[in-house]
């Protein structure tokens, strides 16, 4: 048995070498001469770090438990890889061509450098890969653990937590030492890929060394082992279920999506040329990974006792054998597998936190201030440095809260369906031009919450944020959002119920979004740019820069270091045939070669976002075009929108002028009223006066004529009296402000009433009036005075008007369900087609009247009192005679305000 | 020699006090009543004064007033118009179509007499 200590001391002598490694690709990198360190072999295994100690490890596992469905994971990445010319090519192009640091840099460059989508994915990137670096923790602590029985009378949970935390400090100090050092200006780190690529070395060849001790060592050949497969291997076959397309599906995602995988087959690739060789030597690689994986698990069931963990059997089965030597080994390998894992991944993922949510976030700081306050190499390092130990010790987290939990495969497979959600929005951004970033943001996002919730968080299951219950009976109890059974889906992996769920609807909204919504001049350029990459001549694009050299001097030295940007300024001056130490000039061409410089460090956003910070509006390149033309768009949507609104006031300054005319013909009426009212009042009072003064002048005048003058003084002072009432009148009817005196009345004794006032005019004219029966028997609530008053004035208009000899008015009655109709008809012949339209105005002087005597308020009185009665009084034409109708309710309570009082009846 | 006025207005008490105080002055006194043949009765009695009331059945005055200024023989006749409406207005278009003098109703007798004479004479 290996002791522990010397477990110990072997790893620590292997990363010591890991660090020599590095250290001499670094420094080989600065003399330019990498060779084997830039070479299409160190590219191939540097992407092996696909194989993380889930594949070392958990392949196995996974055989033991359900057969061949291991090989989906390896079937994945191989598709990918084979089919390079139509995705990883382009993928590489565009990295290299617009210098991109990240995933979350390409789909933000694609969509219009939009830093919410870098945001967005960014945390995205950084959630994702939280459950999959705790299980390399996980990994490394269980085969740790393997190794800890001398450690006996220590509690297993607190070692494998205290192994858990020094493997995460180990490896963010590693990270750390060899991600960080110094800020490449094209972010390639020729150090660390060059461990990796000696790690990949390491955990093929232990697996293979195990793989082949199982086959000839433990059992007799080819032939042996496939005779003592285990029926448990061999029963779930079915092969090109739901579950291996999705498992295909993911991890072909996943070598895309992945933060490392991005980080290893886009960023750190050095020169397209060598995606040719990965593209047969990666799928070899993963073929060799796979081919003892099913052999040894075979091997693990036979030998080992029930009950041994599968995920160990790369471990267990050399050390029951005895194989020392071996077993430290296949250690060795899976140590690789996790901590290459690990090292990349903290690395991508802080190269993402510090240039997508530190240093745009910085930039908004200080942007009153003045940009060279602080050095943003230092800031950029230093957050990288605590993004690599934030993002570790959230793994330690995951693992702390997960421990113990799930097999190996399960967490690694969560992971992977996390990342892909990035999946639509790259694909779409790279073969789609209509794409916008509306859709990539809405897409990412929908598919993100519906990934968190249907898999991330019931993977702690109820310890985080989700409880127990809330996992198996739905949020709050609703059902329909039971994590795994979400709306009442029923699938019954629920792997891919959360794969089509959260998969779906991001694809759905991402093209649906896409579709509504219209990109930017910017998005569309990038467009272009990203989907025609291999069309594009290489054409210089800026027209023309005012920055002064020495600004961009400053900027650059605190973005690429002194002695790069003495290089670049050097160079640029040279081939502008300047001397060597004088600074070039801003030329075109300079300042795009420097923007894209700085985009290699800080990405494409922030890098044009801070030379234009510089150039402040003097800056004169495609993009600012484009920007202009942004705003341009922004602006024509705005004056479209002005338009509409000037035409809104436009219907408003309308509506106000019609009011206007309204008031206006209103104020007209007032006016002409008053001139009326001033007319009427000023007649009698003129008989008055003049009557008055002839009175007190006079000598000498009989006793009749004085008698006479004063009757005439007497009359008109009554008429005034009499006028004066009836605007009074009028006004309170027009206003409603009569108190109506309601009373269920029979209608004789109206008529009675009108009979009465009309008494002297119709015997001086011999006027008949015929009333029907019944009419007299009708009875109505309503007001009898007013009413009466209505008649008064309807059966004196038809008389003074009349021209027949004997006048005869008839009245006759009609009802309807709610109403009666009075119909009043006179023998005269009519009112003229001229006359009928004025009747009801007030102080109408119809053109056959004489002045005296009416002052024409009449009929509008008596159509304001029936009004005010609840009905209406209509001319409804000549019968020969005049025809008028006076429609009222039966009943008039119900029309009126409920508070109004109604007085009993009299 | 008597002079003669011609009084055209519908009310008929302002006729009457009207009347009274011309007669008084010994003046020979035509009335008539209506819009309609107000202007025929002018250029047929060609008299010294028209006093002509603005508000008329049919025919308002100023439109009167107008056609006695367009007739040649009746164009020098001076007209006295009176008014119950008494606004500004109505003095200016009645001064524009040539009216000799413009009384807002009620008027002063003493006033209107002594116009009458001055516009007579």
């Amino acid at each position: 048995m290996l002791s522990f200590n010397l477990l110990l001391t072997v790893c620590l002598i292997y990363v010591a070498g890991l660090f020599c490694v590095a250290f001499l690709a670094e420094k080989n990198a600065k003399r330019k001469k990498l060779g084997f360190f830039s070479s299409p072999l160190t590219y191939t295994l540097s992407i092996s770090v696909y194989c993380t100690a889930w594949t070392y490890y958990g392949a196995v596992g996974s055989a033991a438990r359900n057969g061949l469905e291991f090989i989906t994971i390896y079937l994945g990445p191989t598709l990918v890889f084979i089919g390079w010319w139509w995705l990883l090519r382009k993928l590489v192009r565009i990295g290299n061509t617009q210098r991109i640091t990240s995933i979350a840099d390409l789909i933000s460059a694609r969509y219009g450098k939009s830093t919410t989508l870098a945001v967005i994915i960014t945390v995205l990137s950084v959630i994702g890969s939280t459950p999959y670096i705790a299980l390399q923790l996980q990994s490394l602590t269980l085969s740790f653990s393997v190794f800890s029985d001398g450690f006996a009378g220590q509690d297993p949970a607190t070692t494998s937590s205290l192994t858990a935390l020094w493997a995460a400090v180990g490896l963010a100090a590693f990270t750390i030492i060899f991600g960080t050092r110094n800020l490449d200006s094209n972010e390639r780190h020729h150090g660390v890929v060059s461990a990796i690529a000696v790690e990949a070395i390491v955990k093929i060849l232990a697996l293979i060394a195990v793989g082949l001790f199982v086959v000839w060592g433990v059992a007799d050949g080819p032939n042996d082992i496939m005779s003592r497969i285990q029926p448990q291997i061999m029963q779930s076959q079915d092969i090109f279920t739901p579950r291996w397309v999705t498992l295909i599906f993911l991890s072909a995602a996943a070598v895309i999506c992945l933060p490392r995988m991005f980080q290893v087959i886009v960023v750190e690739n050095s020169d397209e040329k060598h995606l040719s060789m990965a593209s047969w030597a990666f799928p070899l690689y993963l073929f060799l990974m796979s081919l003892f994986v099913l052999p040894i698990a075979i091997a693990g069931l036979d030998i080992l006792p029930a009950g041994a963990n599968p995920d160990l059997f790369v471990l267990t089965i050399p050390l029951t054998q005895n194989q020392d030597a071996l077993a430290m080994l296949a250690f060795l390998g899976g140590f690789s597998s996790a901590t290459s894992m690990v090292i990349v991944a903290a690395i991508a993922l802080s190269t993402m936190v510090s240039n997508h949510i530190v240093l745009p976030l910085w930039l908004w700081l200080t942007l009153s201030r003045s940009p060279t306050s602080e050095d943003v190499r230092t800031l950029l390092l230093r957050s990288r440095r605590i993004s690599i130990a934030v993002i570790l010790g959230l793994g330690f987290l995951y693992y702390q809260f997960t421990s113990g939990t799930g097999g190996l495969a399960s967490i690694g497979l969560i992971a992977f369906l996390g990342v892909a959600q990035v999946l639509p929005a790259l694909i779409g951004g790279l073969f789609w031009q209509s794409s916008t970033r509306k859709g990539a943001i809405w897409g990412i996002t929908a598919g993100f919450i519906l990934w968190a919730y249907t898999s991330f968080l019931p993977s702690f299951e109820g310890n985080f944020l989700l409880s127990q219950s809330a996992i198996s009976n739905g949020i709050f109890g609703f059902e329909f959002l039971i994590p795994s059974a979400l709306f009442g889906v029923t699938i019954d992996d629920p792997l891919v119920h959360a794969t089509v769920w959260s998969l779906g609807i991001n694809t759905i909204t991402f093209i649906v979004m896409s579709m509504i919504s219209l990109p930017r001049p910017i998005e569309k350029v990038q467009a272009s740019q990203f989907i025609h990459i291999f069309d594009q001549a290489a054409t210089s694009t800026t027209l023309s820069r005012q920055t002064t050299s020495e600004e961009l001097h400053i900027l650059s030295q605190r973005i690429l270091g002194h002695q790069t940007t003495q290089k670049l300024f050097n160079k640029a001056a040279r081939t502008q045939g300047k001397l060597s130490g004088q600074l070039p000039d801003p030329t075109n061409d300079f300042v795009l070669d420097l923007e894209r410089e700085f985009a290699g460090s800080v990405g494409a956003a922030t890098a044009h976002a801070m030379i234009g910070q510089i150039a402040s509006g003097e800056a004169i390149s495609v993009e600012d075009l484009i920007k202009v033309a942004d705003e341009t768009a922004q602006i024509m949507e705005y004056s479209a929108r002005l338009e509409t609104q000037s035409k809104e006031i436009e219907q408003t300054a309308e509506q106000l002028r019609q009011a206007n005319a309204k008031l206006r013909e209103l104020s007209e009426q007032k006016d002409a009223f008053l001139s009326q009212v001033s007319h009427e009042l000023r007649t009698p009072m003129t008989s008055i006066r003049a009557f008055a003064e002839i009175l007190r002048d006079e000598d000498h005048m009989g006793k009749d004529q004085i008698s006479h003058f004063s009757s005439i003084i007497h009359d008109e002072s009554i008429r005034l009296t009499y006028l004066l009432d009836e605007i009074l009148d009028l006004s309170f009817l027009e206003h409603g402000k009569v108190q109506l005196k309601l009373s269920f009345t029979k209608f004789d004794k109206i008529l009675k009433r009108a009979m009465n006032a009309t008494q002297t005019l119709r015997e001086q004219s011999g006027a008949e009036i015929e009333i029907p029966y019944n009419l007299k028997n009708l009875v109505i609530e309503t007001d009898a005075d007013r009413l009466s008053q209505v008649l008064i004035n309807l059966i004196s208009n038809a008389i003074k008007h009349s021209d027949a000899e004997k006048p005869i008015i008839r009245f006759k009655l009609e009802h309807f369900e709610h109403t009666v109709q009075i119909e009043m008809t006179d023998n005269g012949k009519g009112i003229s087609a001229e006359n009928a339209e004025i009747i009801f105005q007030k102080f109408a002087k119809l053109s056959s009247e004489q002045g005296a005597g009416s002052a024409g308020l009449g009929l509008p009185i008596s159509r304001e009192i029936v009004r005010n009665l609840g009905g209406k009084l209509l001319y409804v034409g000549n019968n020969p005679g005049a025809v008028f109708n006076i429609i009222l309710p039966h009943s008039i309570s119900p029309l009126l305000d409920p508070a109004a009082t109604i007085e009993p009846a009299d | 020699m008597t002079k003669k006025v011609l009084l055209i207005e519908d009310e008929p008490h302002i006729v009457e006090a009207l009347s009274f105080l011309l007669k008084r002055e010994s003046w020979q006194v035509e009335i008539h009543n209506d819009g309609i043949g107000a202007v025929n009765k002018v250029s047929e009695l060609t008299p010294d004064l028209v006093i002509l009331d603005v508000m008329l059945p049919n025919i308002g005055g100023m439109e009167i007033l107008h056609d006695i200024r367009q007739n040649q023989q009746t164009a020098k006749t001076p007209v006295l118009m009176l008014t119950a409406k008494g606004q500004q207005k109505d003095r200016k278009a009645a001064e524009d179509a040539g009216a000799s003098l413009f009384m807002t109703k009620p008027f002063s007798n003493q006033e209107i007499v002594a116009s009458i004479r001055e516009l007579v004479n």
